[in-house]
């Protein structure tokens, strides 16, 4: 198939950024989306034209690396589907496809289609995790946990921070990132220890880095390439505001 | 290290949402009390009698005006910051999401809908009762004639036998429909009081609460529109 790209092209963090067009030719069906950039890259790199900068690592869907806004939609056209898992049969000889990086005040672009989510390092940092001291592995029964809490912690955990939510939502929230760590240690007594330090610490590590509020449009988990569902900005929510009036 | 409730994101939205129940709560009593016109214009003036001039009643109308305040001035705060976090450079495409009602994103606007209807209706209504009570006066004039500022069915039945006063109302409803259908599961899942289980239940709540509320004031602005224009008898029964 042959496809015309209209890619955001932008040398550096300073530097202004414009679309470029290029096209691309003979792209096997079978190619998954970021296959048909390395081949437009091997074209501009025999051009001696720049290839284009895009993230991406394990290509298997869960390392959350790759990003790309492209026609319109966080992580592609596809429902639950990472831009790495995308494949050119979701797209038909002589589209047109518009790749975009993601746009927000928290994800500055560093070049290209790459931008700087450390922003989402940042308030993991802050308290999206569980305190232990090392030694041994711990018996995996050793705490019991209700079936159906286990299963809702583990949707949750599934969130592989790629920052999908924070850039298709209008506000740029990174609330179901957030909601999705806080409710998934919510879930199991090991996290709910310090369950109420957490919330407060994350929330707060989020509004200092400059997302905006959560207006429960629900275009977040529309986009979300793992399915999590705004439910967990709802728990977030109580156990923020539970941690907040107990303090 | 993890700041004021009253300058957090959750924080902000709490607020939005207990001053929206209080609206909500507002408004489904005025409804309440509409709907004594369709029976009854003294049940309806005896009602406006317990909120004349009263003391609780002009007290309540300032607490009220302040919730308002404090639910459009958060709006306004909310919206700038969120546009700021948007960034300088927009999208060049832009495609609807999945699931995602069109009023959610557009709750400022509607909200501008809701407060210039607001205005409308304390001009038509509020200046002639409760502040003409309150100046003292006996009498308003309605057109060509004047009434007593208790009478407060006569002045609804004057404003509402026109056809552009019920037709701006109505669009006033409309506007408070859509606002409410996504206001009333939103300040529940902002307080935390939704879950899986329950998502999909506070949205139909909402659709509900949001047509019980709309619903009876459009009844009740149509039912004396065509009373005022001799469709329908007066009284109704």
């Amino acid at each position: 198939m042959n496809l015309t790209l209209e890619i955001w092209r932008q040398p550096n963090a300073k530097a202004e950024g414009k679309f470029e067009t290029y096209v691309v030719k003979d792209v096997s069906t079978e190619s998954s989306f970021l296959e048909m950039l390395d081949i437009l890259n091997n074209q501009l790199i025999h051009e001696g034209k720049e290839p284009v900068a895009f993230d991406h690592d394990c290509r298997e869907g869960i390392c959350g690396a790759c990003s790309l806004r492209i026609n319109g939609h966080a992580h592609g056209p596809e429902s639950e589907v990472t831009t790495c898992q995308l494949h050119m049969r979701n797209f038909k000889d002589g589209d047109k496809i518009v790749i975009e990086p993601w746009r927000s005040r928290a994800f500055p672009v560093i070049k290209d289609l790459v931008v700087d989510r450390t922003a989402y390092e940042t308030i993991l940092q802050a308290g999206g995790f569980v305190s232990v001291n090392t030694g041994g592995v711990p018996d995996a029964n050793a705490i019991p946990i209700a079936k159906d809490d286990a299963e809702e912690s583990m949707d949750a955990a599934a969130c592989i921070g790629c920052g999908a939510c924070a850039a298709t939502c209008k506000n740029g929230s990174a609330m179901l990132f957030v909601a999705a760590r806080v409710s998934s240690l919510a879930k199991l007594p090991q996290g709910q220890v310090e369950g109420a330090r957490r919330a407060k610490a994350m929330v707060a590590k989020m509004d200092e880095l400059g997302f905006g509020n959560c207006t429960n449009t629900g275009a977040c988990q529309a986009e979300c390439p793992k399915g999590i569902t705004i439910n967990h900005i709802a728990r977030l929510n109580r156990e923020y505001l539970k941690a907040k009036f107990r303090s | 290290m993890s700041g004021s409730i009253f300058t957090s994101s959750i924080g902000k939205k709490m607020f939005m949402s207990i001053s929206g129940c209080i609206l909500i709560l507002f408004l489904t009593f005025h409804m309440c009390m509409n709907l004594a016109l369709i029976f009854s214009d003294s049940a309806y003036n005896a009602i406006c009698g317990f909120l004349g001039a009263n003391w609780y009643a002009v007290a309540a109308t300032a607490a009220l005006a302040l919730v308002v305040l404090l639910h459009f001035g958060l709006a306004i705060v909310l919206t700038i910051q969120n546009r700021k976090a948007r960034g300088t450079i927009r999208y060049r495409v832009t495609e609807r999401e999945n699931g995602v009602e069109w009023s959610s994103k557009n709750m400022l606007v509607l909200g501008f809908v809701v407060v210039i209807g607001l205005i409308v209706h304390l001009a038509n209504f509020w200046l002639k009762m409760m502040y003409t009570e309150l100046m003292g006066a006996h009498e308003v004039a309605l057109g060509a004639a004047t009434v007593a500022p208790t009478d407060g069915a006569a002045i609804v039945r004057f404003y509402f036998s026109q056809w552009y006063y019920a037709a701006i109302y109505i669009v006033w409803f409309v506007g408070l429909w859509f606002h409410l259908t996504h206001g009333v599961w939103s300040m529940m899942h902002s307080l935390g009081l939704n879950s899986k289980v329950w998502f999909k239940r506070m949205k139909c709540i909402s659709t509900i609460v949001a047509t019980l509320i709309c619903g009876g004031f459009a009844l009740v602005t149509i039912v004396l529109f065509l009373q005022g224009n001799g469709i329908l008898p007066n009284p109704l029964f």
